[in-house]
């Protein structure tokens, strides 16, 4: 796990459901870049075109909420975004994502101190993240020590692959 | 401690939890549906073997049941496999129906347990006293080699209601409500317990719909106290023994909040958000093109009855399609004893088989672009039902039921036999 992320943002509102993120129709879809072709599609059908790797997905309050599908972490995770920032996330998305070893950091007011296109630098172990367009500094949430070492082993797969072996 | 604490603590081995604290509890059964082929590639990427435990694992064929694309038959055909190998003792093929109607019917939920299903609405559980909570892949997998999960111990929330409804009102326009006053993310990462003189004399069904939406509010899981109709039903479907946890008076609830539903009026949940809940009579006309009765929300005996005592002996209208999928094969039988499925057919319906329908947009009646849905399902956030331009309003059984008789967004008050 990198501990410093830097990327532009995007922006989001409240309520990004899981169907937006990946929308109902295409989960039978399984290779990475059919998947990833699709992220975010439901809230902006342009945005897996115009991201790049490492780019940054700010949003507000409860984002993930609705199905508990994992394609709604695989395809940010296949689209190559860097850090996940919200208001508020969804539970079993904020799980699924840490299983997955995509970092998203809980911030609350980041919605009103980022604009679109901003370049931000995320501090993933301090939970802080900085507006180098703005040179504003927004304190979020750290993560608990628990969740933390899943994100450094690479997800939840990694440390069970050593628990299975062990037995 | 509440129940809810007392049931993590016993599935960690532990005699208190506290809130926030991390505990590896024991799953006492756990259900993979078909949208999750990737926990069989996850539970051998992570190096399982066999499953921790043939009889407390299953899947259920549901969203995509019968398959209709090759991709999801294939989905089917190596989740087959997979039981198959391992030898697991229960399996509902695309026979069976939603899994959280049929995981109670077979008697693989009774109160005291903790239920973990790849599916949002496994909240619904807590209509029967049990921890029911969702779940994605990864998860799922690691459960399918260890039995256990980490939990972080919730906040706990109390929603109490009290009195009771009118005739043409629902428990489906109760949770609406009150989804609508509280919003989306009230119980994000917490569990709501629900309460009150209303709940206590709820049928099983009536609570379901309850729980089952829970989730819309973003709760980890929700809860009742069984009453006697709960553990009536739950005792005539398994031997299993069980214990009902009792909340200690001294337990301090995270909020608590306080609803009176005697002059509750039948409510909409406009197009995209579940939030966004209105009263029949505050919403402007609606022409819709299609209704649908079915889901884990609103797919029972008891939904299916509401449209036949507005829909019997009258015809829908001509421009507007009523779908209608049992939850379960044991509800679609139910229904035809009773002949429901001749009225309903009589009157101009469409069946589906049982299972998920058109509620996530996977088939059997999806949307066109510009068309409008009524439906007594859980979700209309953009896209959910097909088109992403299309338009879903959440409503009760019998408001779909009347809304397909006029083609246009109905108050079913004065539509039922026998009201007025």
């Amino acid at each position: 796990m990198k501990k410093v992320i830097t990327g532009r943002a995007f922006l989001y509102g409240d309520n990004i459901d899981t169907d937006q993120i990946y929308p109902g129709r295409y989960l039978e879809l399984v290779k990475p870049e059919e998947v990833a072709a699709h992220c975010l599609e439901g809230a902006d059908p342009s945005f897996a075109k115009k991201m790049n790797a490492g780019d940054v997905v700010v949003a507000g309050r409860n984002f993930g909420c609705g199905s508990s599908r994992e394609h709604a972490v695989i395809t940010l995770v296949h689209a190559g975004v860097g850090v996940l920032i919200a208001e508020s996330f969804a539970r079993i998305f904020y799980r699924n994502a840490i299983n997955l070893g995509l970092p998203l950091i809980v911030c609350p007011g980041i919605t009103d101190r980022v604009k679109e296109g901003n370049i931000l630098e995320v501090d993933l172990h301090g939970g802080l993240v900085k507006n180098l367009t703005t040179s504003e500094e927004i304190q979020g949430e750290k993560l608990s020590d628990y969740v933390l070492k899943i994100l450094q082993n690479g997800g939840i797969k990694p440390l069970f692959k050593k628990l299975t072996a062990d037995i | 401690m509440h129940a809810i604490e007392k049931i993590l603590a016993k599935a960690a081995g532990k005699e208190k939890v506290h809130t926030g604290e991390i505990v590896n509890a024991k799953v006492d059964f756990a259900e993979v549906n078909d949208l999750y082929l990737q926990t069989i590639y996850s539970f051998y990427e992570m190096g399982g073997k066999e499953v921790w435990d043939k009889d407390k694992l299953c899947f259920v064929f549901d969203h995509y049941a019968p398959a209709p694309t090759i991709r999801s038959a294939q989905n089917h055909k190596e989740m087959r496999q997979f039981a198959r190998q391992q030898g697991l003792t229960n399996h509902f093929d695309i026979n069976a129906g939603v899994c959280h109607q049929v995981m109670p019917e077979a008697g693989h939920v009774w109160p005291g347990m903790i239920l973990v299903a790849t599916d949002s609405h496994t909240t619904t559980h807590g209509a029967f006293g049990a921890f029911g909570t969702g779940v994605g892949a990864t998860d799922m997998a690691t459960i399918m080699i260890s039995g256990e999960l980490w939990f972080r111990v919730p906040e706990i929330i109390k929603i109490e209601i009290n009195g009771s409804l009118k005739p043409g009102v629902m428990a489906k326009d109760v949770i609406l409500h009150i989804l609508g006053q509280l919003g989306a993310d009230v119980a994000v990462y917490k569990a709501i317990e629900f309460c009150g003189s209303y709940v206590e004399e709820l049928d099983v069904a009536e609570r379901m719909v309850i729980c089952n939406m829970a989730v819309e509010m973003g709760a980890k899981t929700a809860y009742m106290v069984p009453n006697h109709k709960v553990l009536q039903y739950v005792r005539s479907r398994t031997n299993h023994a069980f214990t009902v946890p009792e909340t200690d008076e001294d337990f301090q609830y995270a909020a608590s909040y306080l609803f009176e539903v005697d002059e509750l009026l039948p409510q909409v949940a406009l197009p995209h958000s579940v939030e966004n809940v209105v009263p029949i009579n505050g919403v402007e006309q609606v022409r819709v093109d299609q209704a649908f009765i079915g889901a884990c929300t609103g797919g029972r005996v008891e939904d299916i009855e509401a449209a036949v005592n507005i829909l019997r002996g009258k015809k829908i209208d001509p421009n507007t399609r009523l779908v209608i999928i049992p939850a379960s094969s044991e509800v679609f039988l139910t229904a035809d004893k009773r002949g429901y499925i001749k009225e309903l057919v009589e009157a101009g319906a469409t069946f589906s088989t049982p299972g998920c329908g058109p509620c996530l947009g996977a088939h059997q009646g999806v949307l066109a672009p510009g068309e409008v849905c009524v439906t007594a399902s859980n979700r209309n956030f953009p896209g959910r039902m097909g088109s992403t331009e299309a338009e879903v309003y959440l409503v009760s059984p019998a408001t779909v039921a009347a809304s397909a008789l006029k083609g246009m967004l109905s108050d079913p008050r004065g539509e039922q036999e026998g009201l007025y």
